[in-house]
């Protein structure tokens, strides 16, 4: 194989052999969409994130006799799900600011994980600060321009009321402060951000000024949200590709969607 | 006095489960104001409009006067059993299953003498008290009680056949989550139900009583969301062969109508619930129930669903709420048509606005979650059909009965016209 071709067939060419070969891995970073998966919970005099919901139509049988198919309903964001910048209303104005309107080359880009594993298994509400960042950055480079970044807690780990930790303040979860989302926004200038956790932001994120910074600020500037990833565990820190294609819904503020990375194969 | 009745042996799996056979569920249409009065419990009889007689049987045409004006009133039940014997077999399937059975003539001090079935603890030519019920075929008949209550009078088998009684049944009540849950599962467990089985939705997040509900005695929590296909599917295939006794507590409530909501959000969450969610349970514990009428003496029962007395005339200020209780209301029938060859009795508890979160800022009297649960056991222990819970709910029945339209009118002003 030619890692140091340049003409694009050559690329692409290698690249599906790297797939074939298992040079290069595909990691599935989607949870089941199930109707039991937790959904975010608001005060119930607000409008609610609507759960998955499945509905048989036929399976094989009178109801069509050669064919199995369900109806399906959720939210936009139930489930692992994209959060396009008109999801917040600091991004209400942003040019390309829907799910259908946002370019597809800006679904695949580079990925940065920063493993924030430990420091969640000790505090529940975890902060990726500046200095979290940095200190990551000290050992493996400054994190690019337009490149994803995800914060690993192993929070997808937790199963049943773990994973939302509601309580009667609130849910409880780690996130990224205020600074943390500014450097890695203006200074940095990333594409996106995920997490593990049911949001972008802390469980305790209504508690920061401005509140919910994460979806505040990377929406305000035109970037873009995961949330609910699986399997961050087995992602580099860096050099791993995110393909993450949300469905194209007119004015959509967000989709679930199958999001997967490709990185160095094991063998 | 009544042998009380033993908890029931665990079935034995070689044997067919018995089918329910029906009493004959003929009557003229004049006689279905009994049937009308015994869904609430109620004994009633035709007395004419215009010479003022009491008529019996049900009829057409006053047997004194020939007025056609016989409307339908509360008469004093107390009267004197005149005659009685204890029938050992009959041609009618129901009854033959069911002998020794006892029947008699009570003389009422209201003047007529009526045919009715006889509880085996009111003494010959003694003092009875007639009550009207609905019978398997849901039916109104007769039926002569001892004028005061006798040890374990409730175990009495002819009588225990038009009622739904808890004692040793085995309840699924869902939406654990509910204010309500606590208040029908302590209900019930001291109305001697074997299991309560309690659903809970979501148990991916917290609340406040399960610790209440945990420590409740036979008590058991499933998980049941009724707006999963899924969930309620599986559920029945669990536990729907031993549900006696399903009380669907799930309601989902919201204030407001059509325009002070401008979407459709929170209205499709109430027919999810509300309708829908009722639709699901029935699909998947209607037809085990139904073939379980006759199952010994923890025999399917029951199926109750709580509503809001809005079902007969919307609320505005819960307009779209009362709209999909209405629609309950309607489904709910066509379960009562469903259920009826199973001999399973649906008991609709209608009440008005409930003494939780979402009618916080309404005055009172609101109903209570314990007042609730009273009126469904007691409602369940009388056989009923119809329970209108709290005076709001008496109240509206009342001016829905004496006019429909004219209520509607009271209902558009802010206060329901009172209510």
């Amino acid at each position: 194989m030619n890692v140091h071709a340049t003409d694009p067939s050559a690329l692409l060419g290698n690249l599906a052999e790297a797939l074939a070969t298992g040079a290069i891995e595909v990691v599935d970073l989607t949870h089941t969409l199930d109707q039991d998966f937790p959904v975010i919970v608001l005060p119930p005099e607000f409008g609610q994130c609507a759960r998955f919901r499945m509905e048989e139509v036929s399976a094989y049988d009178h109801r069509g006799p050669a064919w199995k198919w369900h109806n399906f309903t959720c939210s936009e964001h139930t489930g692992t799900h994209f959060d396009a910048p008109s999801h917040w209303i600091s991004g209400r104005d942003v040019p390309n600011g829907s799910v259908d309107e946002i370019p597809a080359e800006r679904f695949i880009g580079p990925v940065c994980v920063i493993d924030c594993s430990e420091g969640a298994a000790a505090d529940e509400d975890f902060e990726l600060t500046p200095e979290v960042i940095e200190a990551w950055e000290a050992e493996h480079g400054r994190i690019p321009a337009e490149s994803w970044v995800l914060m690993r807690t192993d929070w997808s780990k937790r199963r049943g009321a773990a994973y939302l930790n509601m309580r009667e303040d609130g849910a409880h979860s780690p996130g990224p402060t205020p600074a943390a989302i500014r450097l890695l926004v203006d200074e940095r200038g990333i594409r996106g951000f995920g997490t593990e956790t049911v949001g972008t932001d802390a469980g305790q994120g209504s508690h920061y000024t401005p509140p919910y910074p994460a979806h505040f600020y990377l929406h305000g500037a035109g970037r873009y949200g995961l949330q609910c990833l699986n399997n961050l565990d087995r992602l580099p820190p860096t050099g791993a590709m995110l393909i993450a294609t949300p469905l194209k819904i007119k004015n959509g503020t967000g989709s679930p969607l199958r999001v997967v990375a490709l990185v160095p194969g094991r063998t | 006095m009544t042998d009380a009745i033993l908890p029931p042996p665990k079935k034995d799996p070689q044997k067919r489960t018995r089918t329910q056979t029906l009493p004959s569920g003929l009557r003229s249409r004049a006689a279905l104001g009994l049937t009308a009065a015994a869904a609430e419990g109620r004994f009633m009889l035709q007395v004419c409009g215009e010479c003022g007689a009491l008529q019996y049987p049900p009829r057409d045409a006053c047997s004194t006067c020939l007025s056609t004006d016989l409307p339908w009133r509360d008469i004093d039940p107390a009267g004197e059993l005149i005659a009685e014997t204890t029938v050992r077999t009959s041609t009618n399937t129901y009854f033959r299953e069911r002998t020794p059975w006892r029947v008699g003539t009570v003389r009422l001090d209201a003047g007529p003498s009526v045919m009715c079935h006889v509880h085996g603890d009111a003494p010959r030519g003694g003092r009875v008290r007639i009550i009207n019920r609905l019978d398997k075929s849901g039916q109104g008949v007769l039926y002569a009680l001892p004028p005061e209550g006798t040890p374990h009078m409730e175990d009495d088998p002819q009588l225990r056949e038009i009622t739904a009684d808890p004692k040793f049944r085995r309840v699924l009540i869902t939406d654990a989550r509910s204010e309500n849950a606590v208040a029908l599962a302590e209900a019930f467990a001291k109305a001697g139900a074997s299991i309560i089985f309690i659903g809970e939705p979501e148990g991916w997040r917290p609340y406040p009583h399960r610790a209440a509900l945990e420590a409740i005695p036979n008590v058991q929590i499933v998980p049941l969301d009724v707006t999963d296909t899924a969930s309620v599917t599986e559920l029945a295939g669990e536990i729907g062969g031993k549900t006696d006794i399903l009380v669907n507590n799930a309601r989902f409530v919201r204030p407001g109508g059509i325009m002070d909501r401008g979407d459709t959000v929170f209205a499709r969450d109430e027919m999810e619930v509300n309708y829908l969610g009722l639709m699901r349970l029935a699909q998947s514990f209607g037809p085990a129930m139904r073939g379980r009428g006759a199952d010994g003496d923890n025999s399917a029962a029951a199926w109750v669903n709580i509503l809001s007395v809005y079902a007969y005339s919307n609320m505005p200020a819960f307009g779209a709420f009362s709209a999909s209780n209405a629609a309950a209301y309607s489904l709910s029938q066509c379960l009562r048509a469903e259920m009826r060859p199973g001999g399973v009795r649906v008991m609709n508890v209608y009440t008005g606005p409930t003494d939780d979160a979402w009618h916080q800022p309404l005055p009172p009297p609101k109903v209570a979650p314990a007042a609730l649960a009273r009126a469904i056991v007691s409602g369940l222990k009388d056989g009923l059909e119809d329970v209108f819970v709290g005076d709001v709910a008496k109240d509206l029945i009342e001016r829905w009965r004496a006019g429909a339209k004219v209520l509607e009118r009271e209902m558009s002003e802010t206060d329901g016209g009172g209510a």
